[in-house]
């Protein structure tokens, strides 16, 4: 079939994921109302573009949907790897006057018992990067 | 139209569903379960000193949630006041305070405080006019709200004095330790007969409202 021999269908799971993890920060932001930390601040702003990048291009098959997205998910794959250095103390946590918001090191939040949610965004950056780059090989003319 | 077409626009759809279900049932059980903590603790809804607006006896109880420096509580203001207009016989209006923003606090002892001299609805009326002006959230200026609170024919100098009661900080405190136990973290929260809005807007409050009314059966 065409379609598996375009590659499409790592295209659709690559979207399939960005729109999962979408719709899961804004269920725990805007329902559960959880306050999103700075750097999970960071990592929406890249994760919802590609959302809608991807569905696009995964909704016309265009690959250059995929070249687009790809900064996107690399920068959101750093981020969120350092957020997840932070957790662990790999790196120096960096002092920042306490404001109203929620601190990013000392974050408490789990979901289903114990996964940690930044933990999730590294998981889904990194597997969008992948998707997307076996994708681009894929479909190297 | 393709098959990638369609499968996009059909799991794009799926998945909008399957959000829309999460979010509405996630609703509904944080609506039971405040509801179950208001019956449990239905002492802390309304205190003898909280402030009432309409006839204290009615069947219907409106508590509002309720902080001079919001926005959102000065655009219901007006709001509710139809709702008890409306059912000038059934519905009462009970003003608990949350103070969540700086300088709060001291406009609602302020408001205590002109009760005191019985201009407590002129007052807070004035006050909620001029919320633009002093309720800026980085850096209130209370003193503006104590300036439009004079244009009241308030005495300020006796209502400030007053507002330095211990009783004034001890009623803040109750209202502060009952919303803290009724988990009430943003303003306003209105509870109909100790009910919750199953999501937040005019009319949500209007049909719940309705709804304690007609089950009074008249």
């Amino acid at each position: 079939m065409y379609a598996m021999k375009t590659g499409w269908p790592w295209l659709m799971a690559a979207w399939l994921l960005a729109l999962l993890s979408t719709l899961g920060a804004l269920f725990l932001g805007e329902v559960m109302g959880m306050t999103p930390c700075l750097l999970c601040w960071y990592q929406r702003i890249a994760m919802f573009p590609l959302a809608l990048i991807l569905g696009m291009a995964a909704f016309g098959d265009d690959r250059r949907g995929a070249f687009y997205a790809l900064p996107l998910a690399l920068i959101g794959t750093g981020l969120a790897a350092y957020h997840n250095a932070l957790i662990v103390g790999w790196v120096p946590s960096w002092w920042i006057p306490c404001g109203e918001g929620p601190s990013c090191s000392q974050q408490s939040l789990v979901v289903f018992q114990s996964i940690q949610i930044p933990w999730l965004s590294l998981l889904a950056f990194t597997a969008i990067t992948l998707l997307l780059t076996v994708f681009l090989r894929k479909t190297r003319s | 139209m393709n098959t990638k077409k369609i499968t996009v626009i059909g799991l794009l759809a799926l998945l909008a569903g399957a959000f829309f279900f999460g979010v509405t049932s996630y609703q509904k059980g944080v609506q039971t379960a405040q509801d179950k903590q208001n019956r449990v603790e239905q002492s802390r809804l309304v205190r003898m000193h909280s402030p009432v607006f309409g006839p204290a006896n009615a069947p219907v109880t409106i508590v509002e949630f309720f902080d001079p420096a919001c926005e959102t509580c000065r655009a219901f203001y007006p709001i509710v006041k139809d709702l008890l207009a409306q059912y000038p016989t059934e519905v009462r209006l009970v003003i608990r305070y949350a103070p969540l923003h700086k300088g709060s606090d001291v406009v609602v002892k302020l408001l205590e405080a002109s009760k005191r001299q019985g201009k407590y609805q002129a007052v807070l009326e004035a006050v909620l006019e001029a919320q633009p002006a002093w309720a800026d959230h980085g850096q209130p200026n209370v003193m503006l709200a104590f300036q439009a609170a004079a244009q009241t024919g308030l005495n300020i100098t006796l209502a400030l004095e007053d507002a330095q009661r211990p009783e004034m900080e001890a009623l803040l405190q109750q209202d502060i330790a009952d919303l803290t136990a009724l988990k009430v973290s943003k303003t306003p929260t209105f509870f109909v007969n100790g009910r919750s809005l199953p999501s937040f807007g005019p009319d949500q409050l209007a049909s719940l409202v309705a709804e304690e009314v007609a089950k009074l059966g008249r």
